[in-house]
């Protein structure tokens, strides 16, 4: 096992390194840099230009230097906790981040264990009434969350929860706790308003899951073990859960791998739809305006995110799974 | 007990052979190629059949979206801003009239500043098929005024409402068809030649290539696709033509979702290389380009165009997202989700909910391509 997780900590290296390098030759792409549009702003306002300031920034921030170096700035910064400077809002990116990684945090982490939560026994129910009328329906509305755009199924909950609920619309609390310190109407406010996101990002992923959940399930279910299990008089419900549940439960584990993706990207367009204070806005707005070092340094951080995400569903497999541990590689 | 059988003797010659023989029904089934065989399969597959009727509807309707659409994809009605659908009615005052609409009575509600349309059920404006109405260059080629439907003259004929510029829905909706139907299929070849290539090489090649190539799909794998597309549709610069824009957003669609394909490619060709005809056509000093593309890949064909087709509809949700974020499609070019990024702001669900409409035939075709998709992927292998 020592030497499986060795051996996975070693492949993230050259991963990671991998993904730094694209980030940033991505943020490197577009033509000129954050200060040239800033300059061509300025003067196309008619407003003076402080063309020593914008010089002393430029060669502070290496914008002079060539292209790797600017890249082993980075890089290093990185490992020493320094994502960089916000040209956009004149301050550390670690300051402007900070309170939003939390919030994108909670949100991550509601809509995964949502995902389980419904999954899990629609999987389960499906997989034993096969082809059954529910069966049927259930495996259309999967497909349905499936095919609708996200975006448009959160500006439709948020409509009716704000109409027959009354809850107020956009952000993940009430306007009038926004500045207060935390306290437990606050909490009860920051409830109301989290189930919509949760749900609108969760319902792609839980789609997939309870397809992949069942044709699993369906999959042991058939094997010949279970009709032995069955014809020797084992309960219906103890001969499901006792090996053939575990062994379609692989999935679950592995699947946060590829979950945390699609959580991160859903959560990105919901939040800019639904004004959230999490970081998808500031990250199109980041984009948007060339701010290349927030940019690049939240992409980079969650690549690292999932990166991190598939390094623990991995070893979780492993600690499940002896086939994968005594193998030392994944099978999928 | 006693009604024993009477005794029999065929008075027919024998024939040796007649075991062997095959009736022709027989003969048909057993001598089928792989390709019929799949169709045979596919056809009991019922609702992979429907979507892909469905599908090849909406993709015909793309050749012709000038003449089915009732009015010009620019055309503005300026009387009519917001109109809410009209119903189609039969019966008017208890007889046949045939297909008409209602006209629109309107008032402006000065206390809501709000426009208020209602149906004037005393005007009755029968719709004509196949009739003249607006100019339009069909595909920019030569001029034409037929339409499939048009309004009754001097009268309107709004099916899915106006927007806020009093254009035609329905018209925008089925323009705006050509833009997204092409995206997803122009996006599928992209990553259909990349993950070829990708997958086959490191398929055949296996080894430091394997892990190369490997690694790279689990890198853009475990990204998240949508903020790395929307990095990537920022680099577009803002003086590129619609047009160019078009293609560097397929483009970029395509770069990302090649993975799939490539590790369907790799995994097929690495059992399959162990296969005996393999080994043969090596031995009799075959290029690996030609053991790749002449022995290997047409029997795997059949899964990977299923594979390709499971990927057509992230690449058009992907579309749809990136141009409601502003950052795919710009609106002179209009596709569902240019038309959808109209509907930004929860006022339009609250008042103009048509303007969500285009919405329906995204969740139709992506459900169209899953099913058909699955329908494909089970066909895949007639021999089973």
């Amino acid at each position: 096992m020592f030497g499986y997780i060795v051996h996975r900590l070693l492949i993230m290296i050259p991963t990671l390194i991998v993904i730094s390098i694209v980030i940033f030759t991505i943020i490197q792409l577009p033509p000129g840099d954050y200060f040239s549009t800033y300059v061509a702003e300025l003067q196309s306002q008619g407003e003076a230009v402080d063309l020593q300031k914008i010089a002393f920034l430029k060669a502070q921030y290496g914008f002079d230097k060539p292209v790797w170096q600017q890249y082993l700035y980075w890089v290093v910064g990185l490992l020493h906790g320094d994502m960089g400077y916000s040209f956009e809002y004149n301050l550390p990116v670690r300051d402007i981040v900070g309170d939003k990684l939390l919030l994108t945090f909670v949100v991550s982490f509601a809509t995964v264990v949502f995902t389980y939560l419904v999954a899990f026994p629609i999987g389960i129910y499906s997989a034993t009434h096969q082809y059954s009328w529910s069966d049927h329906t259930l495996t259309f509305l999967g497909f349905l969350g499936l095919a609708t755009p996200n975006f448009l199924l959160a500006l439709v909950l948020l409509y009716i929860a704000n109409v027959y609920f009354g809850i107020s619309i956009g952000g993940l609390m009430d306007p009038r706790y926004l500045d207060e310190p935390w306290s437990w109407g606050k909490v009860v406010s920051v409830l109301q308003h989290l189930w919509i996101p949760v749900v609108v990002i969760g319902l792609a992923g839980t789609a997939g899951m309870i397809r992949r959940l069942r044709a699993n399930l369906l999959d042991e279910l058939h094997k010949q073990y279970v009709v032995t299990a069955r014809a020797k008089g084992l309960p219906p419900f103890r001969a499901l859960m006792k090996y053939p549940l575990r062994m379609a439960l692989n999935p679950f584990i592995s699947d946060i791998g590829s979950l945390l993706p699609h959580i991160i990207s859903g959560a990105a367009v919901v939040s800019v739809v639904m004004s959230l204070p999490t970081t998808g806005p500031m990250l199109l707005d980041a984009l948007r305006s060339q701010d290349m070092y927030l940019a690049g340094s939240f992409l980079m951080f969650l690549a690292f995110l999932s990166v991190i995400g598939v390094f623990l569903s991995d070893l979780a497999l492993a600690a499940l799974d002896p086939r994968i541990r005594l193998r030392g590689g994944v099978t999928r | 007990m006693n009604d024993a059988l009477p005794h029999y003797v065929s008075p027919e010659p024998f024939d040796p052979g007649a075991i062997e023989a095959m009736t022709p029904a027989q003969e048909r089934f057993y001598m089928a190629s792989q390709w019929r065989m799949m169709w045979w399969k596919l056809k009991r597959h019922r609702l992979a059949v429907i979507s892909g009727a469905v599908l090849l509807a909406m993709y015909v309707s793309i050749l012709f979206s000038e003449f089915l659409a009732p009015y010009a994809l620019r055309t503005r009605h300026v009387d009519f801003i917001f109109a809410p659908p009209q119903a189609i009615h039969f019966f008017h005052d208890g007889h046949l009239v045939g297909p008409f609409v209602h006209g629109y009575d309107y008032r402006l509600d000065m206390h809501n500043l709000q426009r208020v349309y209602s149906e004037n059920t005393d005007v009755v404006q029968p719709l004509r098929f196949f009739c003249h109405g607006e100019r339009y260059f069909f595909w920019g080629l030569w001029e034409s005024d037929l339409h499939f439907v048009c309004p009754a003259k001097n009268g309107q004929f709004f099916l899915l409402g106006t927007d806020r510029l009093g254009r035609d829905m329905l018209s925008r909706i089925l323009y705006g068809a050509r833009i997204s139907l092409t995206v997803g299929l122009i996006g599928v070849a992209i990553s259909f030649t990349l993950g070829l290539f990708f997958g086959g090489i490191a398929g055949y090649y296996g080894g430091w290539v394997d892990m190369f190539i490997q690694r790279m799909i689990e890198v853009i794998q475990s990204f998240p696709h949508l903020p790395l597309w929307m990095a990537l549709s920022a680099i577009l610069p803002v003086t590129w033509s619609p047009l160019l824009v078009y293609f560097g957003i397929t483009l970029i669609l395509g770069m990302i979702e090649w993975t799939h394909l490539g590790r369907a490619v790799r995994s097929k060709l690495l059992a399959l290389r162990e296969e005996d005809f393999a080994t043969a056509a090596m031995l009799m000093g075959a290029s690996p380009r030609r053991i790749i593309a002449r022995h290997l890949l047409p029997s795997f064909m059949s899964h990977l165009i299923a594979t390709a087709t499971l990927s057509v509809p992230s690449m058009i949700l992907g579309e749809t997202a990136l141009s409601f974020l502003g950052l795919g499609l710009r609106p002179p070019i209009t596709s569902w989700g240019v038309l959808l990024s109209e509907a930004q702001n929860i006022n339009v669900v609250a008042l103009y909910p048509w303007l969500m409409l285009p919405v329906l035939p995204v969740i139709i075709m992506v459900l169209a391509f899953n099913f058909l998709g699955d329908g494909l992927r089970d066909a895949a292998d007639p021999y089973h």
